[in-house]
């Protein structure tokens, strides 16, 4: 067996299994916040139970219960339904979510024979210089591994070939469920999928243009080299953003299946597992999308001031403090940190739905071709304009922009430091109590002490 | 116009008053959508994050007494449930007497207050040789239809024998059937006071007893 396959298949292990068990448990997510959002306490029910013994784990059992429920539920297919597409229509949901991850980077070049090296009795975890690209060493037969299940040339138009094939399942679930709902919705999720698809295509071409690969790990190399994309293409992040979130069909885009005017949508006939496959590849488009976003824009597995050989906080010219680190910790630091930010893109686009309304059809179709895809347009110009402006600028502008890209990697790391820590602060303050007694039950409660409690609150 | 027999009144000619209404001004701000998502999501995570933390440290706000506060005032009944007043009014009992007899002698009182007509009563004379009999009866059959009863509290009113409360506590329960409904006299016996109780606070006299008050077969007053 070929080395290379021998390697993909821990690869494919990680990527595909935190995309199904991110996927489960971003449905917990979905529910649990959106209860702590609205003061509610969520499901929480859901328990195993040993003897006395309870398992709860505030509600995180309630994926479980609902995939056994999906599989032991009537799978139902309307009578005129077509019964190939109506089958198939699921299953062309899933792959292409699983085919993206495929080009993903989750993490730097290891190179194999730098992890753990033994010299006599020592065992020791060797550095490797910052530039250093492993090459084929033939006295170990180890070749370098990149973290990353297949290493496309083609990375980011890879990407959009198999995101645009949700619109596949989409229509053909709406046309062969032999219902009204189910045809509108597959309308409107066909026209909102491809009005989106141009907008998220065109807003990275500036970024492209900067980074000059389609690579995504190299994407991530001149990220960490320079600076992260957000603060090089602003205007392009929130524009991707958007309408990876409108690609994805969810609040406030979720047109395509309006509980107040479609039931569902496209899959209103589908139940049991059917159902639960287009659930959780929403689900899982949802992590496939953050990790997009991550690599594009985020600095992926890139953490500031992390290089290849320790920590270096320089500005421009002038070095503040060194620490190397061994080859096996930053390679552990990156793929952590591009899972950690993989999570928290995961949790915005989940919380962002709780507060927004949804638009109207004319405003989604209005946003996409009136708004985001002028600004894309002009996005690419002036990118165009001030990449050619900055070829030609002496080399002392340069140097400057490297200091500001040096300061963004700072800003970031001094605002996720700040951000944590005002989380855990926040954690130790108490809260604020209206001290008035308002209403004869309160006072009977005032007089008894506080209200009777459960053990049942998880 | 005329056919159809009446006019269209006349113009109204007095001046109506009303209040200009304020129309929301359209800036850059609000068409672009931002600062409101802005807003809108730090309200979503103010009540997120307070309650992620009150979850971390298992503490909620009281459900009664901070119930307009910002937390989950949540009630987990059936496991938890609101503190009840003392003359809360749940599910009839029939008290007891000392002999565990029922203390009801079938006056029919409750049931001529009842405003729902819930109560059926067949009352029945003692057996001959009860020092009982030729005072007071009993009740053959005391029946409720707690899905017609208003819970008013008239027929705890109306015993002039402390023999019918609602101090059990208890919910008036859901059922599957409507015969789920019907209290029997056995049923109501069965069921307790609040601290578990099957008698009254206050003590039956009985007739032939040194404290009974009234007149009976062995004292003349």
């Amino acid at each position: 067996m070929p080395n290379y396959i021998l390697y993909a298949i821990p690869k494919i292990l990680i990527m595909v299994g935190f995309l199904f068990n991110v996927g489960g448990i971003l449905t917990w997510v979905d529910r649990r916040q959106s209860a702590m959002i609205q003061d509610r306490v969520g499901p929480n029910r859901a328990v195993i139970k040993i003897g006395k013994f309870e398992l709860r784990l505030w509600g995180l059992l309630h994926p479980a219960a609902d995939g056994v429920k999906f599989f032991f539920k009537e799978d139902f297919m309307p009578p005129k339904a077509d019964k190939l597409l109506f089958s198939l229509a699921p299953i062309l949901a899933m792959i292409p979510v699983l085919c993206l991850v495929a080009v993903i980077p989750f993490g730097d070049t290891v190179c194999p024979d730098a992890l753990i090296q033994t010299v006599g009795n020592v065992t020791q975890l060797p550095n490797i210089a910052r530039s250093g690209l492993c090459t084929f060493d033939p006295r170990t037969g180890l070749q370098p591994i990149d973290l990353q299940i297949v290493s496309l040339d083609i990375g980011l138009l890879f990407v959009f070939a198999m995101a645009g094939q949700g619109i596949v399942s989409a229509a053909i679930s709406g046309w062969s469920s032999d219902n009204k709902f189910s045809l509108m919705g597959a309308l409107r999720a066909s026209s909102q999928m491809v009005s989106y698809e141009v907008t998220l295509g065109l807003s990275v071409v500036g970024a492209l243009m900067i980074y000059g690969t389609l690579r995504l790990g190299d994407m991530v190399r001149w990220q960490s080299e320079h600076a992260w994309g957000i603060f090089v293409q602003p205007v392009a992040f929130f524009i991707f953003f958007a309408a990876l979130v409108a690609e994805s069909k969810r609040i406030p885009f979720d047109l395509p299946e309006a509980e107040s005017e479609l039931v569902s949508g496209y899959f209103t006939e589908y139940s049991g597992m059917k159902f639960g496959m287009f659930y959780f590849a929403e689900y899982m488009e949802i992590v496939t999308s953050s990790m997009l976003v991550v690599t594009v824009f985020l600095g992926g597995w890139g953490l500031p001031f992390v290089h290849r050989d320790g920590i270096t906080i320089a500005f421009g010219e002038g070095m503040l403090a060194q620490l190397p680190l061994p080859h096996l910790v930053v390679t552990v630091f990156g793929v952590l940190a591009f899972f950690i930010k993989t999570l928290t893109l995961c949790w915005i686009q989940t919380f962002v739905r709780w507060s927004l309304p949804r638009f109207r059809y004319d405003q989604l179709m209005g946003l996409c071709w009136k708004v985001l895809l002028p600004v894309s347009l002009a996005n690419i110009f002036v990118t165009g304009v001030v990449w050619l402006l900055l070829d030609m600028a002496p080399p002392f502008v340069g140097n400057m922009l490297q200091l500001v890209g040096d300061a963004t990697q700072g800003f970031v790391a001094v605002l996720v430091t700040f951000l944590v820590g005002s989380a855990v602060f926040g954690l130790f303050r108490s809260r604020t109590k209206d001290p008035r007694i308002i209403g004869a039950s309160a006072e009977l409660v005032r007089s008894a002490g506080k209200s009777p409690q459960s053990p049942m609150q998880a | 116009m005329q056919t159809l027999g009446h006019t269209f009144p006349k113009k109204r000619t007095e001046s109506v008053s009303a209040v200009p209404v304020s129309r929301p001004v359209k800036t850059f701000a609000t068409q672009s959508y931002l600062p409101e998502i802005v807003k809108g999501v730090g309200v979503s995570m103010k009540h997120f994050f307070t309650n992620i933390r009150d979850m971390i440290r298992d503490e909620r706000p009281d459900p009664v007494i901070n119930r307009f506060d910002v937390g989950i005032t949540t009630i987990a009944y059936p496991e938890q449930r609101r503190l009840y007043p003392e003359r809360f009014r749940g599910v009839h009992r029939l008290t007891q007497r000392a002999d565990e007899s029922v203390r009801c002698v079938a006056c029919m009182c409750c049931s001529t207050a009842c405003p729902a007509q819930c109560i059926y009563i067949e009352a029945g004379e003692y057996a001959s040789g009860d020092s009982r009999r030729g005072y007071e009866k009993y009740p053959v059959k005391f029946v409720i239809d707690e899905l017609r009863c208003i819970f008013c509290g008239y027929c705890v009113e109306a015993c002039p024998c402390d023999a019918i409360r609602m101090d059990t506590g208890m919910h008036a329960v859901p059922y599957d059937s409507r015969e789920q409904f019907i209290y029997s006299k056995d049923m109501l016996l069965s069921f307790t006071a609040g601290d578990g109780k099957q008698e009254s606070e206050n003590t039956r006299h009985e007739p032939g007893d040194a404290t009974h008050p009234g007149v009976d077969r062995l004292h003349h007053h």
